[in-house]
């Protein structure tokens, strides 16, 4: 019995980290926000190189065919530095999904995916949340209709459409008849778009892709938990840091309780998380009954404390938390972007529950 | 990550399986606390016999003598809850005295008390807090002053679980009145059928439900031999960290149990012919539980494998008490909130559900979240010794 991190684990971690930490500084998240998309390709090109855009593609693909638990690490290391990446959609949500469908065709796909020549964008919202008329439709072997926050699309070389719950599209992302327009939120580290399609014929359409759709969004979802774990994470460091320097009435503020007890709430409801998404990520490889449930559980659980956390480190610093120049807010933003990616946190625990058999009156 | 215990411990499994069949007439049919004392004797005797109680406590001392193994532990602690049996006996006898003389005790000592502690042939209580030493223990005031080979202690101590049915008392007192606070201090092992001894009920928000008997506990003039001091003189500060240690692992509780009765409850739980469950917006509060419960239940196995490593859990481990008992207290508010006007019921009418167990479990989570450390003093531990935020200054003195 060992329910923890293995030496490779930990090295990984150490490596990402250290790797993010030197190449992707804030100051560079900041020049990434005001381009049209913060998806940087160098960085992905560097990314690849280092087996992570790969991570979860078949060694015989040219990937490292890591496991979950490994990606949740890079996840929590690009949360941790904020860093703008297509990570989420053609690390995970693809790769996850192309290697459900039983097709010769998903080979070069995968391949590309580890080498870093190839991205792909993700458009899943409406299975979850079809809003302002979105949604999508296929006739005659042509694609209609719009998906809105889709994932990391702008950038992207093909786009993984769901058009329901069973059905799964590629799409050339330059074909004619699609357009892809940045939808901006609060959050400037992460890429989402709004892409139409006017009777677009797809590279490819999967029917009977529910298990491949519904892995690939199991396995997102731990993976943006893992993301928002990291971002707290880093939030917690970055107010003791500044508890522990910043003096007010002749003290330092950490020495006085009102503070230092914000900062016991923050990792005393962190590091528990860390051990549920450890156990989620490690069960969606090992134990992929319990992965709906747990995916679920994990992702509303960090929404619920990533919140409480990005706003109790933003009080600790008091006001210079709330400037610009400060960069705690795109952590904060992050966090709460995230919240609403894959799912708000009503929504996945009412599936949670209907899962169990709660729902029904008896 | 690997979540399989391995064919060695699978078969102590089915040993420990089998032992809970064998003897399934031996054990108390009642609680431990109301079995008749022959019965309980004879049933941690036999469990200490297989090595399922007091596994690591060497023979001579009246254990099994076994290697420490926490895998072990953690097997028979499954398997024992899964067959709703208590292992062992968890009063504060075996749980805090017995480690505390192991560690500190001289060999007459271990050879006098830790068996028949074991067995539950001696009973014990703690006396530690005093009404004007709660959070701030080592400023505690009742005093042992020297008489020839004795003390005689004169103070009062508070919250001494199980005092009027207890043989001995561990006690904290003052020995050395002109040394600093912390240095002061006494480790006493006292008969409570000593004169001068007086044990008052403390009549606690529970009530007369539940099981926590509390008691204040008055000395006029008690004499014990100095021959009882636990260790030095002086030295009884140190020696009741290592105590108090043991209070706070001791403390883990089974969240996973708690919840699985609380979905039950909301299943069962009919209001204007609908179950609670079945409302939406209790159904959200259960899931929103139903995530911390799992996030403590695998931290305790985060928790297990750190000690399995020898590593230390850091930061990661001075959070559990404060959050599983807030957790605690936070799912019996749901049952309480779904069981509603009818849930406060507090007499043992047809109309109480589960006799009175939910609103007993709220006052006693509450008294958990208080007792073995506040969770305020939780928060300054976490944060001191977690994260290495500075101190308070100690005001100047007037």
């Amino acid at each position: 019995m060992d329910f923890g991190l293995s030496e490779d684990q930990v090295l990984l971690d150490k490596t990402v980290r250290g790797f993010l930490a030197d190449q992707v500084p804030i100051e560079r998240v900041r020049e990434l926000r005001e381009l049209d998309c913060p998806n940087d390709p160098g960085l992905w090109k560097s990314l690849s190189e280092l087996g992570l855009t790969g991570i979860l593609v078949p060694e015989a693909l040219g990937g490292s065919e890591l496991k979950l638990l490994d990606a949740a690490l890079v996840a929590q290391a690009l949360g941790y530095a904020a860093t703008p990446s297509a990570f989420l959609s053609s690390s995970v949500i693809a790769p996850i999904a192309l290697r459900a469908l039983d097709s010769e065709r998903i080979e070069p796909w995968l391949a590309g995916l580890a080498t870093g020549d190839l991205r792909i964008g993700v458009a899943m919202m409406e299975l979850i949340s079809s809003r302002e008329g979105a949604g999508l439709r296929v006739e005659g072997g042509e694609l209609h209709g719009k998906s809105m926050m889709a994932l990391d699309a702008c950038s992207a070389d093909l786009l993984m459409v769901a058009i329901d719950e069973d059905t799964l599209a590629i799409v050339d992302r330059g074909a004619d008849g699609v357009s892809v327009s940045r939808l901006r939120t609060t959050d400037a580290t992460r890429c989402t778009a709004e892409v139409v399609f006017e009777g677009v014929r797809p590279l490819e359409l999967f029917e009977g892709a529910r298990s491949a759709i519904g892995r690939s969004l199991e396995a997102g979802r731990i993976i943006l938990a893992a993301d928002v774990l990291g971002a707290c994470e880093s939030m917690i460091d970055q107010a003791v840091r500044y508890a522990g320097q910043r003096k007010q009435f002749d003290r330092l503020i950490g020495s006085f309780q009102a503070v230092k007890h914000m900062c016991s709430e923050m990792i005393a409801e962190l590091e528990p998380a860390r051990s549920l998404l450890w156990y989620a990520a490690h069960a969606f490889t090992a134990m992929p009954d319990e992965a709906p449930l747990l995916s679920r559980l994990v992702l509303s659980h960090l929404a619920e404390i990533g919140r409480e956390i990005a706003s109790t480190s933003t009080q600790v610093h008091g006001g210079i938390g709330w400037t610009d120049e400060q960069n705690l807010h795109f952590w904060f933003k992050r966090i709460g972007v995230a919240r609403h990616l894959l799912g708000g946190p009503e929504t996945l625990r009412e599936q949670a529950a209907s899962l169990q058999g709660f729902d029904s009156a008896s | 990550m690997d979540l399989e215990f391995g064919e060695r411990y699978e078969a102590f499994r089915q040993e420990v399986r089998q032992f809970l069949t064998d003897h399934e007439d031996r054990r108390p049919t009642t609680s431990l606390s109301e079995a008749p004392p022959g019965q309980l004797s004879d049933w941690l005797c036999l469990q200490i016999e297989h090595g399922y109680w007091a596994r690591t406590i060497p023979k001579e001392y009246g254990g099994f003598g076994g290697e420490p193994d926490l895998l072990e532990t953690v097997i028979m602690d499954e398997e024992f809850n899964r067959a709703h049996v208590t292992r062992g006996y968890g009063a504060q006898g075996p749980s805090m005295l017995v480690p505390t003389l192991l560690a500190h005790g001289t060999e007459e000592q271990k050879k006098r008390w830790i068996a028949p502690t074991l067995r539950a042939e001696t009973i014990w209580c703690q006396g530690y807090s005093e009404p004007g030493a709660g959070s701030d223990l080592a400023s505690l005031q009742t005093r042992a002053s020297e008489d020839g080979d004795d003390f005689i202690i004169n103070g009062q101590k508070i919250w001494t679980s199980t005092a009027d049915t207890s043989d001995m008392m561990f006690i904290l007192v003052r020995t050395e009145p002109d040394a600093t606070k912390h240095a002061g201090i006494s480790y006493v092992l006292l008969p409570m059928e000593t004169e001068g001894i007086d044990v008052q009920p403390l009549r606690t928000m529970s009530g007369d439900i539940g099981e926590n008997s509390f008691n204040q506990v008055f000395f006029t003039d008690v004499r014990v031999p100095q021959a009882n001091v636990v260790g030095s003189r002086g030295e009884g500060w140190k020696i009741a960290n290592t105590t108090l240690k043991h209070e706070r692992n001791s403390l883990n509780s089974n969240g996973e149990g708690t919840f699985l009765r609380l979905v039950r409850l909301m299943k069962n739980e009919i209001t204007n012919g609908v179950p609670a469950i079945a409302s939406p917006v209790y159904r959200d509060r259960l899931m929103r539980l139903q995530a911390r419960m799992l996030t403590m239940k695998h931290h305790g196995m985060r928790m297990l494998t750190c000690n399995l490593r020898g590593e230390a859990p850091g930061v990661a481990g001075l959070i559990v008490k404060l959050q599983n008992c807030q957790l605690n207290f936070d799912m019996a508010s749901l049952a309480i909130d779904v069981m509603g006007e009818l849930g406060v019921l507090y007499d043992h009418t047809k109309y109480e559900r589960e006799r009175g167990f939910w609103q007993a479990h709220s006052f006693f989570s509450l008294g958990l979240i208080i007792g073995g450390g506040t969770a305020q003093i939780q928060k300054n531990i976490i944060a001191e010794r977690g994260l290495g935020l500075p101190r308070e200054p100690k005001p100047a003195k007037a």
